[in-house]
């Protein structure tokens, strides 16, 4: 590794590696933060462009059952499968962190580079390895693992399961090559925060994007150590034959040679990973929405404090309810209690954060860009999915509905569309940054009500079908008695929208290509946000992002509406001015109000 | 001004300001690193010890060449925190180099035991604690022979240019400290974790 050069206060540092010359070296091995920043987007996108067809392949089955002959049932539960690993991992995962988290770092908190470039580099190669790993379980006999995304052994490993061959054990690998991967980012994104902060961007003026990914950084480098502990034992189950999660059994009339393992113990390890998980794709997101809420309603963020100080409490508490992922698996009453207790409590902090985002809305300059709708649909959604994760989080409510689509439409809506819709608020937001180009609005607009209304089209309805009792994981529905006519034409109506948008992101793929090289000139700070991303000397930013000298942040990054001053912002690195004493973070003083 | 004559004013020459930065950063990164192993261990143990207290498991008798590597490990960290504290550059080298001898050589011992084990029919597919016994030892090989190669790195310094390598070997030394606890955390689980003891500790006695 070449030395590094990122000190809290030393301006005329480099970028810690020579400026790259040559294609190869400027946009293929790059060890550039931007440039693996978009290399672990475009992945990103590119393998949830296949976990969307996967989805739309599974709703035909849904809607139209029967109709699509090549949808047998085993390939019906190498769809869910593959849909839901690759939604989790290897899209929200990898784009919030190696993406936005890459990118935004350096930009936000003043520094040249990440301080390990080429850990940083070799992140995103050994990601795009587990990425190829994961495909490739498409192409071996017997077809990718269709275990269900949790992979619960013994039924993952057995035959009678879908890919239990070659599936099951690449997926596997796949993991615990994307986890390699993942530690070397976060050993990143986690020290970069640390040490590579400009003068004067203390750790409570840092934007609550950054301090977003930065929490979820440290719940990945704490949980996925968990995914892969699981990961290599189910491994070494399937592969060398030891029997820790395997318990003797009977399989196809023959014995399976396993004795004694706790499959339990498999659930309890992955729910570990699994829980914060979530957080590791809820935080990023509740930390962009703050920022695009804040620059769109030209407001300073209410309750700075608290909003940080949320994210860690919600952090900490999301490593404490793991087991209500397992209420169904049975458990002594007391630990039912315990995590019902605590996956309520998470409520508390999160609730704070919706209030202090509708409080910064309140009275504000409202802008109904792009970004901002995107971010005003995050906060209806994850309101929405999070007040049926109430429901959930109670045993004797979730006992009856476990197993049912209240379950889908809940995270779905708490998981899935709430954090895309901050990854497409986020692409629109910083796109004019990361290629000097705006968006075009007419699409964009399009692209969200289609998908906005679509995702609660698609996933309203299946509470319905959820409290009718209509089970999750089924193949079809011949035969059953309970499941009225109706339920099955409100599956009909839900694919078809899930096709339309499905398709309508197609036009965020080409808004994203077309715009790239044709669309309107941004200058260097279109939403004239006050944040150090954006004052960069060149749009695009250059190698080492800040020319010769590394900016000082005088001020948080949520100047807007100062009283006094020129413009309706001033930003972070502007000189001191008169009004500064009111718009920085309060000394004291509770919910950001000035000190 | 250019910057070169800028940070002389500062008082320090560029390059051994450049240099604090890195090794500040890459201290740093070691501790986080540490943080993540500490986790992925302490997950390995709950999982030993939920798995162990199960009717099936049984103790056992651990080879004696686990004492061996035990004392190479001891000796290479001795050895690495001696070079780390050393001027003269030779000792430093010679130092440096009978650590990673010793972390070599403990893996060798280490392979040594996993014949002995298999000599005396504990495999990795039979019992679960034979399968723990390989699994955590192989981690904590591997583990191990990754700090081999930040160590390589540490030596070419070392050899190349003596004065830069001074923090490179401290955070060798660091890193082979921790290695040192968690193996005779491992070591300890193994030996005197045994299915009546996980038993209590999972209540199921």
């Amino acid at each position: 590794m070449t030395s590094s050069a990122l000190t809290q206060d030393d301006e005329h540092d480099d970028a810690g590696h020579a400026a790259p010359q040559g294609f190869l070296r400027r946009y293929v091995w790059s060890q550039d933060h931007k440039v693996i920043a978009v290399q672990y987007a475009c992945t990103a996108i590119a393998v949830g462009v296949v976990g969307l067809v996967l989805s739309n392949l599974m709703r035909l089955q849904l809607g139209f059952p029967g109709q699509f002959e090549f949808i047998n049932a085993e390939r019906y539960y190498q769809f869910v499968t593959m849909h839901g690993m690759i939604m989790v991992i290897y899209l929200l995962t990898a784009l919030f962190l190696g993406g936005f988290g890459n990118y935004l770092i350096p930009l936000m908190v003043g520094a040249r580079d990440m301080v390990f470039p080429y850990l940083n580099m070799l992140s995103f190669w050994v990601y795009l390895l587990s990425v190829v790993v994961l495909m490739a379980s498409f192409f071996v006999a017997g077809g990718p693992t269709g275990a269900g995304w949790t992979l619960y052994p013994p039924q993952s490993i057995l035959p009678g399961t879908p890919g239990h061959g070659g599936g099951i054990v690449l997926m596997l690998v796949s993991l615990l090559i994307f986890i390699v991967a993942t530690t070397m980012g976060g050993l990143n994104y986690a020290t970069t925060v640390l040490q590579a902060r400009c003068r004067g961007m203390t750790l409570l003026r840092m934007p609550l994007t950054v301090w977003g990914i930065f929490v979820a950084t440290v719940l990945a480098l704490l949980g996925f150590p968990a995914l892969f502990v699981s990961g290599v034992m189910l491994l070494l189950d399937r592969t060398v034959g030891t029997s820790f999660f395997m318990p003797a059994l009977v399989s196809m009339g023959q014995l399976s040679g396993h004795k004694g393992g706790s499959p339990l113990l498999f659930q309890h390890l992955f729910w570990f990973f699994g829980h914060p998980e979530v957080y590791i794709v809820a935080l990023p997101a509740f930390g962009i929405v703050s920022d695009l809420i804040s620059v769109h309603a030209r407001k300073r963020i209410f309750g700075y404090r608290t909003m940080v100080w949320a994210i860690v409490a919600i952090g900490g508490l999301s490593v404490v309810v793991w087991a209500h992922h397992m209420f169904v698996s049975g458990m002594n009453p007391y630990f039912g209690f315990f995590f019902a207790t605590t996956t309520l409590v998470i409520a508390v902090p999160t609730a704070i954060k919706v209030y202090n985002w509708l409080l910064t809305l309140w009275r504000g300059d409202i802008h109904l860009s792009v970004p901002m709708l995107f971010a005003l649909a995050f906060v209806c959604t994850f309101v929405i999915g999070g007040l049926t994760g109430l429901f959930l989080g109670n045993v004797s409510v979730d006992i009856p509905l476990s197993g049912t689509y209240f379950v889908v439409a809940h995270f779905h809506m708490v998981m899935g569309v709430a954090p895309l819709l901050v990854v497409f608020g986020g692409i629109y937001h910083w796109f004019p940054k990361i290629t000097g180009r705006m968006l075009d609005d007419r699409i964009g607009r399009l692209h969200f009500w289609i998908t906005f209304l679509g995702t609660y089209a698609i996933y309203f309805p299946m509470h319905y079908l959820g409290v009718l009792g209509m089970p999750r994981r089924y193949y079809n529905f011949d035969g059953y008695k309970f499941i009225p006519p109706s339920a099955f034409s409100l599956n009909e109506f839900i694919t078809v929208v899930a096709l339309v948008v499905g398709a309508a992101q197609l036009l965020f793929i080409v808004n994203l290509a077309w715009s790239a090289w044709r669309g309107r000139p941004a200058g260097a700070n279109p939403w004239r946000a006050a944040s150090l991303e954006w004052q960069t000397p060149e749009t695009p930013p250059g190698h080492g992002n800040w020319g010769p000298r590394l900016p000082v942040a005088y001020r948080w990054a949520y100047a807007y509406g100062v009283p006094g001053a020129a413009e309706d912002f001033i930003a972070q690195n502007a000189p001191p001015q008169a009004s500064d004493d009111k718009d920085d973070v309060p000394v004291s003083g509770a919910h950001g109000a000035p000190a | 001004m250019n910057a070169d004559a800028a940070l002389r004013l500062r008082g320090l020459p560029r390059d051994v300001r450049l240099r604090d930065a890195h090794a500040s950063a890459a201290g740093i990164g070691l501790w986080v690193f540490m943080g993540v192993v500490t986790a992925l261990f302490s997950l390995f143990t709950v999982a030993y010890v939920m798995r162990m207290s199960s009717g099936d498991a049984v103790a056992l008798a651990l080879p004696w060449q686990l004492w061996l590597s035990s004392a190479l490990l001891v000796a290479g960290s001795v050895a690495l925190e001696a070079a780390s504290r050393r001027v003269d550059p030779a000792r430093m080298r010679r130092l440096l180099l009978a650590g990673g001898l010793c972390a070599v050589g403990f893996l060798g011992v280490q392979l040594w035991a996993w014949g002995a084990m298999a000599h005396a029919q504990v495999l990795p597919a039979g019992n679960p604690s034979g399968s723990f016994f390989y699994l955590l030892t192989a981690m904590h090989g591997l583990h191990l022979a990754g700090g081999l190669v930040g160590w390589a790195m540490a030596a070419r310094v070392a050899w190349a240019d003596p004065a830069r390598a001074g923090w490179r070997i401290a955070l060798c030394a660091r890193y082979w400290h921790f290695m040192l606890a968690v193996w005779l955390a491992l070591f300890a689980l193994l030996g005197w974790v045994t299915p009546e003891v996980a038993r209590v500790l999972c209540g199921t006695a």
